[in-house]
């Protein structure tokens, strides 16, 4: 008899969790894309106002593989995508641990748009692939995950759902709350949603859009209510990146955290990066999607309490 | 001094130099975005509870709450006096910060007084305790018509359902918890 019954209880859905692991893998090398691996321990995150690295020694944990993998597509690798531990700290509750997994892909060419529909792609392929058909159920929503999928502006998402405008929470300082209180719970509750055009401020990686420098070509899926993916067109102006990561850490003094020195080697490489598209997918919430999981912690074999 | 990131279900913290609880917690840090707090809060005082959602950097002082050992000495209008058992320091309580605990106040019960600062805000009395019935209707034997409860009052003015057999006069154990009948006590 298994003593630790909380782990004996999550055999179902971890054998599920490799299940999706595999059929991601699966995705991306009939895709024609270079599965890679990057160092988890970097001197120096990407200075992010609200992304907190753990210090490893003098370095750190990664808290993405972006800055590596931005890197590898600087010196020629067109299609790479990567499945890692990251780790953001004092990051924990239903939705977050502290050692979460990723998957990372980048191609050159193409947009923000052409990302949106590669990622359903990915994420039909790996329903298919575990045997769920085109209808999930997750969190009390029956989720319809054929084509089309949902896409609204962040603008048009403040008109439909709030009483307020986008330019007006940001000047309040309350972007993030409207989001969470009421936005988010709107979002993928029929079919999966891509929301887009953040707020310029809120995409430091991404590139502003040409047509409306006021908006980043940055979008978030949601499945649910629940963030699932972060992709953009990748900014490739490494002088406009550094002015931007000053910024970051600027407001990172403002809140009192320490700053991050510049990623030297990535901007030094940066400018050699062709047109490309990035996303990062948080694994274990796509697990927790497919298997209709409350909590993160029905999904990893270990909590950080469970240690 | 707690931070944001201290928020758990339990944590007692002071806001608007008001003791509250915190009943209910959720993480949550939209893309890019900050890390927000959500919790349920109650009032330890007003038993009220409101939303509130905090930020990164907010701070709270701990709401250092102290239990201890009083004699409920008697009642006089509104009031109800207690008496520390250690320094004989006598409080008052107002019928309306007892809440439901006034129902179940015999004097010289022995209960935890639940302070905030100098403030008494509450009474912790013990799951069952026992108290006389002292008016109830009499039991008809074989009297089928009636329902399987009937109401009785307790010394302290209390009134409850209590299974037919119970008569004026006798001890029956309360559970405070809910109020209700526990059971009889053989005396």
């Amino acid at each position: 008899m298994a003593t630790n019954w909380p782990l004996a209880r999550r055999k179902r859905a971890l054998q599920q969790r490799a299940r999706i692991l595999q059929g991601i893998r699966q995705f991306f090398i009939e895709t024609g894309y270079l599965e890679v691996e990057t160092p988890h321990r970097i001197p120096t995150p990407a200075p992010e106002s609200h992304i907190d690295a753990i210090p490893f020694d003098t370095w750190f944990l990664h808290t993405s593989p972006e800055l590596c993998m931005k890197r590898m597509m600087a010196a020629g690798y067109e299609k790479i995508f990567q499945i890692c531990r990251c780790w953001r700290d004092k990051e924990r509750g239903n939705l977050h641990l502290p050692e979460f997994t990723l998957l990372e892909w980048y191609r050159s060419g193409g947009d923000y748009q052409s990302l949106m529909e590669e990622c359903e792609e990915v994420i039909r392929y790996v329903a298919m692939a575990i045997g769920l058909g085109q209808r999930i159920f997750f969190r009390g929503h029956e989720i319809d995950l054929s084509e089309p999928w949902e896409r609204i502006s962040v603008r048009e998402a403040f008109h439909c759902y709030t009483q307020t405008s986008v330019t007006e929470t940001m000047e309040e300082n309350l972007f993030d709350e409207m989001m969470v209180h009421q936005i988010e719970p709107k979002l993928g509750v029929r079919r999966p949603t891509f929301i887009y055009d953040y707020p310029a401020k809120r995409g430091a990686l991404a590139r502003l859009k040409e047509q409306d420098p006021s908006v980043a070509e940055r979008f978030e899926l949601y499945i649910g209510g629940l963030e699932l993916a972060n992709g953009f067109s990748e900014l490739v102006d490494s002088e406009e990146q550094r002015r931007r990561f000053h910024i970051e850490n600027e407001n990172r003094q403002s809140f009192g955290k320490p700053i991050y020195s510049m990623p030297a080697k990535f901007l030094a490489e940066l400018d050699h990066m062709p047109p490309s598209t990035g996303i990062a997918l948080g694994v274990d919430r796509l697990v927790m999607v497919f298997l209709n999981a409350e909590t993160i912690d029905e999904v990893v074999a270990f909590t950080p309490e469970e240690l | 001094m707690y931070t944001a990131s201290d928020l758990r279900k339990g944590l007692k913290v002071i806001i608007d130099e008001e003791p509250y609880i915190v009943t209910a917690f959720e993480f949550s840090k939209p893309g890019k975005g900050q890390a927000l707090y959500r919790t349920k809060l109650r009032n330890m005082i007003t038993g009220l509870t409101m939303d509130r959602t905090f930020r990164e950097g907010d701070t709270f002082e701990p709401a250092s709450l102290e239990e201890r050992a009083m004699q409920f000495l008697y009642k006089e209008g509104d009031h109800y006096h207690f008496m520390d058992n250690e320094t004989y320091e006598q409080i008052i309580i107002s019928e309306e910060s007892l809440g439901d605990a006034k129902n179940f106040l015999i004097e010289n019960m022995n209960v935890e007084i639940l302070l905030f600062g100098d403030r008494a805000i509450g009474v912790e009395l013990s799951n069952f305790v026992n108290l006389r019935v002292i008016k109830t209707e009499p039991w008809v034997r074989g009297d089928t018509s009636k329902a399987d409860f009937k109401p009785a009052t307790l010394e302290t003015g209390y009134v409850l359902r209590v299974p037919p057999f119970i008569e004026e006069g006798e001890l029956i154990t309360i559970d405070t918890r809910t109020g209700d009948f526990s059971k009889r006590v053989k005396e």
